[in-house]
């Protein structure tokens, strides 16, 4: 009776599984009547009511007692967890979003058209581009600008020789307090990259001009003539095609116009039309008719091979097929696709915090236990142990572990001694503090004097009261390693930069320079963190709270 | 009580001495960087690594450099960067850098985070309350860093408000309203950490406290709320808080590295960064117990700020 009794004071709340046992006649509450079987075997002797004692039979004498299945499902202490978590709705909501943020970190640098390697000297620095928006003034990889009228011909000029403008928009144009006309315009930041040149080999020249001719797309342009001016010219003066109105050295760089209001080619011409060996797709308007007999020059031979001057999005095309150029966060001050690169430091970051949290887990799980439960002198001098370990400053830590460990295991291994070697401490105390709580306790007592053995003591009896509590510390630890991490390489501490690798930190610090002029270089990495910080609080918070059954009723 | 100071300070001295010696073995062990050619104060560099016996056994190393710290307080000379000078003058140049800001921080931070916490306790589960409570959350869990990047963004580029860099001593005196204002995208950075787990703190204690009984009966006795909440509410609650502002006053001489880094202050946390990425190992380890030092005494003096704020804790010890 009395196991039965247990059972069921374990059960805080009535269930109806409860009632086909109560008609058993073994209730708790009818305890005390059986306790009178004594004086009812007296009665048909004493009592009032002469019943003879062969009407008397034995109620439960060939039933077996035994304990009758609870008929709705128990609930355990992590489904107890779960049920209540799934009310917390911030909580929900943050573990969902950390869901996708892990989804982004894991799929992304698999699926990604670009990877961490990939670098692209001329879109460097182009702004966030995303299909859907385009043309709608947002993340369109556009941003306003002032302009001065140099600067508006420049623009424009890109626009009127491929046909694919940098000018979205022109807001309006006015004159400034100093007399000079400046436009207010919206311009692509991939289209005003316009052309380049290329030096090549002659065979690559000719497999260019291959494509050219299989696709019929023009990626060659006509070679202008070089200015001799202090005016800024980027690509090399690649832009510069049409003809200046000043071409001394102190050009301002405005452009003339003909008598349509279009730019005048300023190209090199030659007699020869297939000069330095081009036979292929020609510019309108280059048909060597109007001048007598000569043609545009579309590559000039040098050391290498040849230099042309080509269009830079078809360039690029053709170069990787079927990729087109839009980068969803924009690239950074090295032409990176800081969208992949993101993921990748990301993805990163998840590994190294995951495996640390894992790891720490089970150092501070053992360490704890052992201190918690024996006390006394391992007690003693265990916390003194951890106690100088915790006092360390991380950042000595990592510094040290870097030098020492990072040219025999790596800069990520010894980050990660690193980390495992002071992040153990708080779970191990964590532990401690509910060793010393519980292992005092009678029922622990009773486990004891039945001969359980100390295992059994502390990982059956003991630890499962502490696990709520650090399964949310250890998942806490997440964030922490992630910022840490984005700590120490943000201050090159730690240099997790290579050709195919990146971290968040490296990220930000490489965007610093550039925060008045690019600041999508450093949003994205930053949201992205902010992000994961925020919901991995959230998320820590709603999860303390569901593992504290003290708090059970009461939301 | 007394006996209690005493055993934590021991124990304290103690860690300290257990982790001089762990980084002072570790960093030996590491091959000794060749002095940076720099000026004409490498030969002093080299006199100094011959009189702190660089080439002589490691435990003879220690106690000459154990018998430099504490008979003339030599910590060595600058070997990578401020070359053959004094780490410890160089430290003591940076440190008012640090201090400055960071007590500027938290003067303008602490009185801030404890009036919402105390607004966001006393409108509990009002929207004020979901607001506060909400904006704390998100200020805890942002990085430093990022707000360090907003302000610099929207209040030095974008408004134009104050300037990027620090004025020069030459230009401001270190006490001066024009340091302060250079200073202050620094201040705002560091403030928004301390004013969110201020008022988060706060809004926990209060809120506790304000559900006690003896509130009950304060106002049962005929006290407004309002006197209520001064004289019984708050006081009790400052038992808990007080502390926390002490530790943050401590972790004033310590700073921000990032911040420091960020906004390029002359300060202890950065002369650290730039002691490990140029690998002078003299400012390095000198600049890890003084970080040690200052992570272990604020604890003390937090544990030991409860005994004497509690009049319960303190009675209790007198056994």
């Amino acid at each position: 009776m009395s196991t039965v009794q247990n059972q069921n004071g374990n059960q805080p709340e009535k269930r109806p599984g409860n009632e086909p046992w109560n008609e058993a006649g073994n209730s708790p509450e009818k305890k005390p009547e059986s306790g009178l079987t004594g004086e009812r075997k007296n009665a048909p002797v004493d009592g009032p009511d002469d019943i003879p004692a062969e009407k008397f039979t034995f109620v439960q004498a060939d039933k077996k007692l035994h304990d009758v299945r609870l008929e709705t499902k128990p609930i355990g202490y992590f489904q107890d967890a779960w049920m209540r978590f799934q009310k917390d709705a911030s909580a929900v909501v943050a573990f969902v979003l950390i869901l996708l943020l892990l989804a982004f970190a894991v799929i992304v640098p698999f699926v990604s058209t670009f990877d961490v390697a990939f670098r692209d000297s001329y879109y460097k620095t182009v702004l966030p581009k995303a299909p859907v928006f385009v043309g709608l003034d947002f993340w369109d990889g556009c941003s306003n600008s002032t302009e001065t009228q140099a600067g508006y011909d420049y623009l424009n000029a890109i626009g009127q020789e491929s046909g694919e403008s940098a000018v979205k928009k022109l807001y309006r144009s006015y004159e400034s307090a100093s007399g000079a006309v400046l436009y207010r315009l919206r311009a692509d930041s991939y289209a005003r990259v316009g052309y380049v040149f290329v030096s090549m080999s002659t065979a690559e020249f000719q497999a260019l001009q291959d494509y050219q001719n299989e696709t019929g797309i023009q990626v060659i342009y006509p070679m202008p003539k070089t200015y001799n001016t202090d005016f800024v010219m980027a690509n090399g003066g690649a832009n510069f095609w049409y003809q200046l109105a000043d071409e001394s050295k102190t050009s301002t760089g405005l452009a003339v116009y003909d008598e349509n209001g279009s730019y005048i080619p300023n190209y090199i011409t030659s007699d020869n039309e297939n000069a330095a060996g081009y036979d292929s797709l020609r510019i309108a308007g280059d048909d060597g008719g109007a001048d007598g007999k000569t043609w545009d020059v579309y590559a000039v031979r040098n050391q290498s091979g040849v230099k042309i001057r080509v269009n830079y999005h078809q360039y690029f095309l053709y170069q990787h097929p079927g990729v087109e150029p839009v980068f969803y966060f924009g690239t950074n001050i090295y032409g990176q696709d800081i969208f992949t690169c993101l993921a990748a430091g990301a993805r990163l970051s998840f590994l190294l915090a995951f495996a640390v949290s894992f790891i720490n887990f089970v150092i501070g799980i053992i360490y704890g236990s052992i201190e918690g439960y024996y006390g006394g002198t391992a007690d003693l001098i265990m916390e003194r142990i951890s106690d100088i370990l915790y006092s360390v400053p991380f950042i000595v830590v990592a510094t040290l572990f870097q030098l020492h460990l990072a040219d025999r295991v790596g800069v990520l291994g010894s980050l990660l001694f690193a980390f495992v070697m002071t992040g153990w401490v708080g779970i191990a105390s964590t532990v401690r503090m509910q060793f010393y709580r519980f292992k005092g306790q009678e029922y622990v007592l009773a486990a004891r004097t039945l001969g359980a053995s100390d295992r059994r003591l502390i990982f059956k009896h003991i630890f499962p009261n502490a696990l709520g509590t650090i399964i949310t510390s250890s998942i806490l630890t997440i964030p922490g390693v992630i910022f840490s991490e984005s700590i120490l390489s943000y201050l090159h501490i730690i240099n997790l930069e290579t050709s195919s690798l990146t971290s968040i930190g490296t990220m930000l610090s490489n965007g610093q320079g550039y925060l008045s002029t690019y600041p999508h270089i450093i949003l994205f990495p930053a949201i992205f963190i902010s992000l994961l910080e925020i919901s991995f609080n959230l998320f820590g918070n709603g999860l303390r709270d569901a593992f504290n059954p003290s708090l059970r009723g009461a939301d | 009580m007394k006996k209690y100071i005493i055993q934590r300070i021991l124990l304290m001295l103690l860690t300290m001495f257990v982790i001089m010696t762990l980084c002072f073995i570790l960093i030996k062990m590491l091959p000794l960087p060749a002095v940076r050619e720099m000026g004409r104060d490498i030969n002093l560099v080299y006199a100094k690594r011959e009189q702190m016996g660089y080439n002589r056994p490691l435990l003879v190393q220690y106690v000459l450099f154990l018998k430099a710290v504490f008979t003339r307080w030599d910590w060595g000379v600058g070997e990578q960067m401020y070359q053959a000078l004094s780490v410890t003058e160089v430290m003591a140049q940076k440190l008012p850098y640090t201090i400055l800001v960071n007590l500027y921080s938290i003067l303008i931070a602490i009185p801030l985070g404890l009036l919402l916490g105390i607004y966001a306790a006393l409108r509990k589960n009002k929207w004020q309350d979901h607001l506060i409570s909400t904006l704390v959350m998100v200020f805890i869990s942002v990085p430093s860093y990022v707000y360090a990047f907003l302000v610099q963004y929207i209040f030095c580029f974008r408004l134009g408000w104050f300037s990027l860099t620090l004025e020069s001593l030459d230009s401001a005196p270190l006490f001066s309203f024009r340091m302060f204002r250079s200073m202050m995208p620094a201040i705002i950075s560091l403030g928004f950490g301390v004013v969110a787990s201020l008022a988060r703190y706060t809004r926990a204690e209060l809120s506790e406290v304000l559900t006690g009984d003896y509130m009950l009966l304060a106002r049962t006795k005929g006290l407004t709320r309002a006197q209520a909440i001064r004289r019984h509410a708050l006081r009790n609650a400052m038992v808990v808080i007080l502390p926390m502002i002490i530790g943050e006053f401590i972790g004033i001489v310590g700073g921000s590295m990032i911040i420091e880094n960020i906004f390029a202050i002359p300060g202890v946390g950065n002369l650290y960064v730039a002691a490990i990425n140029v690998r002078d190992y003299n400012f390095f380890m000198a600049l890890t117990c003084f970080y040690t030092f200052i992570s272990l005494a604020s604890g003390i003096v937090i544990d030991i700020s409860y005994g004497l704020i509690d009049p319960r804790i303190r009675m209790g010890s007198r056994k």
